[in-house]
């Protein structure tokens, strides 16, 4: 899918894409599935189902509070 | 009803007519029932899910880039970026840093010691669950069995039932028998009877007659005894008396 195509192709392939409210939302729902039945719905699954969840909204919370943290910088030019 | 408002008042000539070809015939054009896909078996669950190395980063991201830079290309990679949020500060070192770098060594000191426990323990919930459902899947499959073969045995029983008419014809037949037989006990009774009655009537009747006819004959003989006969023979026994008694003498 997304694997298959080319880095000169991504944007036609960008432009194909389904963005009703309803494409995006069918687009969640899938990779929803696809995380769920391969990390989570398994016989034995294991800490990386939910520790890769927790890690992505730790990443999340620290870019939306960037602006925040931004003061606590200890040099002011980089 | 609204779409065929005629049917029920049809003429008799067009209900005369053969039935159409299609009545039994499936109206379908494609075949039905050709994929193997279908909703039941459920296929069952994968027995782990994805890999995921250090509990963060899946095996896949390795693999993905295995080929272009070797086994260390990911580390290369995680080391490289985290210098580069560090060094431009993208990634602010701060108090919060120090109490994420205190929680994750008590979580991850936690995970190391308790992990495989926890584990254990989660499977084995789950193996009593997967093994009540099993057992009642095994106990529906037994009860059918059980029934399967009940049924064969009923099956079996139903052979029997010449024997069973059988046996009840000989019941009948036998009963009819016996009722014959008692019925001919009573038709014999009842003849003997009128034929012992019959018998005793004759039987009384003759003696009767033996009885009156002695009697008539007794009678007639002491009436012609005469006197005078009477004393001559009272003379001749009171003789014949004396003879006797002299015999006895001699004889003694």
């Amino acid at each position: 899918m997304l694997m298959d195509v080319k880095l000169g192709q991504l944007g036609s392939w960008l432009a194909m894409r389904d963005f009703t409210p309803g494409g995006i939302l069918g687009a969640i729902r899938r990779g929803y599935d696809r995380y769920y039945n391969k990390y989570i719905n398994v016989r034995k699954g294991g800490l990386g189902g939910i520790s890769m969840v927790l890690a992505g909204y730790i990443v999340l919370s620290y870019a939306w509070s960037y602006s925040h943290v931004k003061h606590d910088r200890r040099r002011k030019y980089h | 009803r609204a779409l065929c408002p005629l049917v029920p008042s049809a003429p008799a000539a067009l209900r005369a007519l053969p039935p159409p070809v299609a009545v039994g015939v499936l109206h379908t054009t494609r075949p039905l029932h050709t994929t193997q896909q279908s909703l039941a078996p459920v296929p069952p669950l994968p027995e782990k899910g994805g890999e995921v190395r250090h509990g963060l980063i899946p095996e896949e991201f390795f693999q993905f880039l295995y080929p272009k830079t070797g086994v260390t290309g990911p580390y290369m990679l995680g080391t490289g970026l985290l210098l580069y949020l560090l060094s431009k500060e993208i990634y602010v070192v701060n108090h919060e840093t120090a109490a994420a770098a205190c929680i994750l060594t008590v979580i991850i000191y936690g995970i190391k010691k308790f992990g495989a426990d926890v584990a254990a323990f989660a499977d084995k919930l789950n193996e009593e669950k997967v093994a009540s459902a099993l057992a009642m899947k095994n106990e529906a499959i037994q009860t059918l069995q059980t029934a399967i073969e009940e049924e064969k045995k009923e099956q079996w029983r139903v052979e029997g039932r010449s024997y069973l008419f059988d046996a009840k014809r000989n019941n009948i037949a036998m009963l009819l028998e016996t009722n014959y037989r008692e019925r001919l006990l009573m038709v014999y009774n009842e003849v003997k009877k009128r034929l012992d009655y019959q018998v005793a009537m004759q039987n009384l009747k003759r003696q009767k007659e033996q009885d009156h006819m002695i009697q008539w004959v007794e009678k007639n003989v002491v009436q012609s005894i005469t006197p005078q006969q009477q004393k001559e023979s009272i003379a001749k026994c009171i003789l014949d008396l004396k003879a006797l008694s002299k015999s006895a003498h001699a004889a003694v």
